[in-house]
């Protein structure tokens, strides 16, 4: 079913956060079948292999509108990763003066192009949470000023795998007219997502966790209700269309995508998404989640370990985060490697200001991700695994 | 799947061609009237109708009505509708 070829002992994937790993093997045929029997330039030529490549490209954003609920295809803008989709949100809609609101628990793919932001003028407000990392809508809405213009919120944190409640943040955005912009990274492929529903007017997602494409993809769906008439392209250059012109397109998605694309990539992001839509997305999520409620028990019951982010299944994704005392997450991750076979990343996760926040900084914590393709005996190897560290402790 | 035809020039009849902005235009267009059961064939832009290096999508004249329709309960944006004769 997964295409992996590890012949280095049995090695337990648990960093499915940071990347997922295996993928489904239509990822791999889908890419080579790309490079091997099309392999052009997509909308760059009128022949037949330029305008099936043209067409791989296609039926990836169709494939990913249908996840996300996106009404046209063309406002699917792909992009190298969702950092690379935030920042065409953010610094493409952000003007000095403006003022945007933020939680404490966000990446630095937020963090930093709005502090970059803010050097140039833009008023950033960072939101506390509680204790499990719980945001309350309610200070979101008492953080609104007269000039606020956008809220950008994590759907799922990277570090204590804590859900937004995004219905009510919504709710706040279309009370006070904000855009709302959501960082999916963790999300995406592995929990539903409806960006109507949910009052979403970009959603920044990326390729290479649980939609299951290979890494240098991700993207930006853009909301019917964003004015692209004042959001500007980062980027500007080729894009095949209106090539008599040196001006940039204004139309999408050539506005957001210049230069040749990872066609190669998105060829693969188009068949983990359709293998994402195959399983669906409420069976993937109940896999993770049954693991993720053995591995919240287990690691909870063990003597020494303490664990981060909410107890309450419904309100995480199928990412923990934990400490064992008197040992540094970095030494625990060393040995789950070298003793257990255990994949898993140690750290601060690219997210100090969520570490600060739960008091894990600057040491920060050991994180295990599970994926789909995780079995309800890698999380009980990982248990004992974690149980004997902690004895040894 | 493809096919080698040597060079032998189809004969030449009367068509419909539909005129885009972009290349994804096109393909989505393409997409949503194939859906729509209508028969429509992609193909490079005439040189005498735009400068334009991209693809535009041909049809059958008695189809018009139909793939207009099918463009407009979809949002599919066009640049034009010429005749190619």
């Amino acid at each position: 079913m997964a295409c992996s070829e590890v012949t280095d002992g049995r090695v337990i994937y648990l960093d499915n956060a940071a990347t997922s790993w295996p993928k489904p093997g239509e990822v791999c045929t889908g890419m080579v079948g790309f490079q091997t029997g099309i392999g052009a330039n997509p909308g760059r030529s009128g022949h037949r292999l330029s305008v099936e490549a043209g067409r791989v490209l296609y039926q990836a954003r169709e494939r990913v509108a249908t996840l996300f609920n996106v009404d046209d295809p063309l406002r699917v803008i792909f992009t190298l990763n969702a950092t690379d989709a935030l920042n065409i949100a953010m610094r493409g809609l952000l003007r000095p003066g403006d003022h945007v609101i933020t939680s404490s628990l966000e990446h630095n793919s937020v963090m930093r192009p709005l502090r970059r932001l803010e050097k140039k003028g833009v008023g950033v407000t960072v939101v506390p949470h509680g204790g499990e990392g719980l945001l309350d809508p309610g200070d979101i809405r008492n953080a609104i000023t007269g000039e606020t213009k956008m809220i950008v919120v994590n759907h799922a944190s990277n570090v204590t795998g804590t859900l937004a409640p995004l219905a009510e943040i919504g709710t706040v955005a279309r009370e006070h007219g904000l855009l709302l912009l959501v960082d999916a990274a963790q999300t995406g492929g592995s929990f539903p997502i409806d960006i109507i529903a949910d009052s979403i007017d970009l959603l920044a997602f990326t390729g290479h966790k649980s939609m299951m494409g290979p890494q240098g993809t991700g993207g930006l769906a853009i909301g019917n209700g964003v004015d692209l008439d004042t959001f500007v392209p980062l980027k500007t250059g080729g894009t095949g269309s209106r090539s008599e012109s040196e001006e940039h397109p204004d139309f999408l998605p050539d506005k957001y995508e210049s230069g040749t694309p990872n066609t190669i990539g998105i060829a693969g992001l188009g068949e983990g998404v359709r293998f994402v839509l195959e399983e669906g997305v409420e069976k993937i999520r109940a896999h993770e989640m049954s693991l993720a409620a053995k591995l919240v028990e287990g690691l909870g019951t063990t003597p020494g370990v303490t664990l981060y982010g909410p107890g309450d299944i419904d309100r995480r994704v199928a990412t923990v985060s934990f400490n064992i005392d008197g040992i540094m997450p970095s030494e625990v991750g060393y040995m789950l490697d070298e003793h257990y076979g255990i994949m898993c990343r140690v750290g601060l996760h690219c997210a100090p200001a969520a570490h600060r926040a739960i008091g894990t900084f600057p040491e920060g914590t050991v994180r295990l991700s599970i994926g789909y393709f995780n079995t309800a005996d890698d999380i009980e190897q990982a248990i004992e695994a974690v149980n004997d560290i902690a004895k040894e402790a | 799947m493809i096919s080698r035809r040597k060079h032998k020039k189809e004969p030449e009849t009367d068509l419909c061609v539909i005129l885009f902005h972009s290349t994804s235009e096109a393909i989505r267009a393409e997409s949503v009237t194939k859906k729509s059961g209508l028969q429509v064939k992609l193909r490079p832009i005439p040189r005498h109708l735009s400068s334009d290096c991209g693809i535009c999508l041909t049809f059958v004249p008695s189809d018009r009505a139909k793939v207009e329709e099918a463009l407009r309960a979809r949002n599919v944006d066009y640049d034009r509708i010429d005749r190619l004769e």
